[in-house]
């Protein structure tokens, strides 16, 4: 049995087409039907998401699968063959299994690292799994796909740091006050990005949140849906003194907070550190206020390049990422070739051999004073017994060989005789992790 | 080699193992590194405490009267402060500065003449195993916070400037690194003082008199000074952050020369000379 996958990412197709080839996720059912009913396809899952559509299947006869799957794709969607095929990918082998190991891992997401791909496979194979789609193979292949994904995130930093500016402001703050839940911030203008940003610093803890713009109703708007207060824009600067992190992204032409200002505000809070956010272009906040001490002010392009730092930060662990998808790989491929008949036979073949083998050593090691004629006889007694007992699991697998149920019997097989163990540790799929984020 | 000279040299050995570990752990991402040197450091510990007790049990005092013995015992007293300010921060880097410190102070001590000292009369006090223990647990705690503080100005001069090494994400956050700062201070600052009058009660049994100005009393009151200043500062007027973690060094250099610096350069009770004959 082999895996083949055929597909198209944002790497190899433009928006226009991603659109024009994607599944909806809300109707999987008539999709993967039609695609099972495809006669080399033997098992079937459709990974469908905004930068990318998947397909994949385990078939006998890989070249026609690839083939038929690619019509798919075109026919399903109504869309002339030959207008996408440029836009396609497609593989078999091992091939195959290190795509999906490695979309999984996120390492070929457009922003590389970020968690969301494996929970969208997740539900994939969720909605695969419901209407019976995928068998032994795929079950086995992305039970597989998702311990090399966890294996990525919890060995290589590649997605520790912080790779969006809101998020780069909360992991900033984390690293001048440690807790944010004991936290205030203040918002000064009401703008999408603030906003943004403080609902990542809220979600990060943060319960204190007051809002502040030269228009008071948007600030009581934006403060109601934090549970905030709203505070007039003339007094602003008198409450600074009660917030840890300031974030300011006003369209205001000049500075609205000077270094003496501040050198008053931090007077009042005894010092106690300030993080202070200018999202504004041009800036609000003077950039001196950065050399007083315990503030710490940060402007956009400060921001952009900690995230720049960061993605090069991910980009570094991508390469350690790409061995562990090597490495299981090896394991998987080995797992898959084992579920070939043949090498079953003889390994079943061999394991029983070697108890017969052991067993004769015992028993004569007991029994002295045997003759060699009756040593044959024994000898010859046990081997017929074996051949007796291999004589119809021999005939089901072979027989099973020309129909799908190969597979099962001889992962059956395998474990019943505990053969050499097939590659891959079956665990129940959990849900997405709360941690995911971003 | 008696027994706790072997055992010494063995603690020395897995110190200096811990202070490779530690050192590869400042640049390496990987956790396990940091990880065996923790461990190395605990071991190192376990050995270092049946190195005292048995000098102990060999001589029957306080291990702490020759230079060679306060060194040994002044490397215990700060891997013990620090492993206990480990279960409480978790802050592998910390060690990274301790280890080092404890290592040369057990290389120092190697150098020194390990004999049991024959006792000086002045010695034989209860008073004294309690002043050196008190001065000691003192300078380890102060010591913990001269590393809080060296990482303090490490990370805030990354933040402002903006410029982030992979440090950055391995030292803790400002706000810890200056909790740290005054935890040390509230420990170490009644530990020295009552460093200072226990060692005052035994100069008066020992000498007659509470207070002689000699050159260690002079340097050890003006740390004491120095200190008092900082945890003043830090309780009314909002000392806190930089300025806490400047003198939290300052104040650890000014111990480092009362122990060192006035043995070397200048002379007076103190001495260990004075102590042993040597």
């Amino acid at each position: 049995m082999h895996i083949v996958i055929v597909g198209l990412s944002h790497k190899t197709a433009p928006v226009e087409i991603r659109e024009k080839l994607a599944f909806a996720p809300t109707a999987m059912e008539r999709p993967l039907r039609q695609m099972l009913e495809l006669p080399p396809v033997a098992e079937g899952l459709i990974v469908s998401t905004c930068n990318r559509v998947e397909l994949c299947a385990a078939t006998k006869e890989p070249e026609a699968a690839m083939a038929a799957l690619r019509r798919f794709l075109a026919e399903y969607h109504e869309v002339p063959p030959e207008e996408i095929s440029s836009n396609l990918y497609s593989y078999q082998g091992e091939e195959a299994i290190r795509h999906l190991f490695r979309v999984s891992s996120s390492l070929d997401s457009m922003v590389l690292g970020e968690p969301q791909i494996l929970g969208q496979i997740k539900t994939a194979y969720g909605y695969a799994a419901e209407f019976k789609t995928a068998g032994l193979i795929l079950n086995r292949f992305l039970h597989k796909a998702f311990s090399v994904a966890k294996r990525v995130r919890t060995e290589t930093a590649i997605a520790s740091n912080a790779v969006s500016v809101s998020f780069a402001a909360v992991e900033l703050a984390r690293k001048i006050f440690d807790r944010l839940d004991n936290k205030g911030v203040m918002i000064i203008g009401a703008g999408e990005m603030c906003e943004l940003a403080a609902r990542h610093f809220v979600t990060n803890g943060v319960s204190k949140v007051l809002v502040t713009n030269r228009t008071f109703e948007r600030a009581e708007k934006l403060a109601a849906e934090f549970n905030g207060k709203a505070i007039p824009f003339e007094y602003f600067v008198e409450h600074l003194a009660e917030v840890d992190i300031v974030m300011t992204s006003t369209g205001a032409p000049n500075f609205i907070l000077g270094q003496r200002q501040m050198e008053e505000v931090l007077k009042r809070r005894k010092n106690r550190p300030m993080f202070l956010i200018d999202i504004a272009v041009p800036r609000d906040i003077d950039p001196k206020v950065n050399n007083l001490d315990n503030a710490y002010l940060y402007d956009v392009d400060d921001l952009q390049g900690v995230v720049q730092a960061n993605l090069k930060e991910r980009q570094k662990e991508a390469g350690k990422a790409e061995t562990i998808v090597e490495q299981e790989i090896g394991q998987f491929y080995q797992w898959l070739g084992n579920l070939e008949v043949k090498p079953t036979i003889i390994a079943l073949r061999r394991k029983l051999e070697e108890i017969r083998q052991q067993e004769l050593d015992k028993t004569f090691g007991n029994l002295k004073d045997l003759t060699d004629g009756q040593r044959r006889s024994i000898e010859a007694m046990a081997g017929a017994i074996i051949n007796k007992v291999l004589h119809q699991p021999t005939a089901v697998l072979k027989h099973s060989q020309n129909d799908t149920s190969g597979e099962d019997y001889v992962d059956a097989v395998r474990t019943l005789f505990d053969l050499p163990a097939p590659a891959g540790d079956d665990k129940e799929i959990k849900p997405l992790d709360d941690t995911d984020q971003e | 080699m008696t027994v706790n000279v072997l055992l010494f040299k063995i603690t020395l050995l897995t110190y200096f193992a811990a202070t490779i570990f530690y050192l590869i752990g400042v640049i390496s991402r990987k956790d396990s590194v940091r990880l065996a040197a923790i461990w190395l450091l605990s071991g190192g510990f376990v050995l270092h405490c049946s190195t005292l007790a048995a000098r102990w049990f060999a001589s029957g005092i306080t291990p702490v009267a020759s230079l060679y013995e306060s060194l040994s015992f002044f490397a215990w007293a700060l891997v013990g402060i620090y492993l206990i300010f480990y279960l409480r921060y978790r802050t592998i880097m910390l060690g990274a500065f301790i280890t080092p410190l404890a290592l040369v102070l057990m290389i120092i001590g190697s150098a020194a003449p390990k004999q049991t000292p024959a006792l000086n009369p002045m010695l034989d006090s209860w008073w004294f195993p309690v002043h050196v223990t008190l001065a000691f647990l003192g300078h380890a705690v102060f010591a913990i916070a001269a590393a809080a503080g060296i990482m303090y100005l490490l990370q805030e001069r990354m933040l402002k400037s903006k410029k982030f090494s992979g440090l950055f994400y391995r030292l803790p956050s400002l706000d810890t690194l200056d909790s740290m700062n005054y935890k040390c201070l509230t420990f170490g600052f009644p530990l020295m003082t009552m460093g200072i009058i226990s060692g005052a009660i035994w100069a008066n049994s020992a000498w007659g008199g509470y207070w002689r100005w000699d050159p260690k009393e002079t340097w050890a009151l003006i740390s004491w000074f120095l200190y008092a200043a900082l945890l003043h500062g830090r309780l009314t007027v909002g000392w806190r952050g930089r300025r806490a973690a400047i003198f939290a060094i300052i104040g650890f250099a000014f111990l480092l020369f009362t122990f060192f610096g006035v043995n070397l350069f200048l002379s007076g009770e103190h001495s260990f000379r004075n102590f042993t004959g040597q």
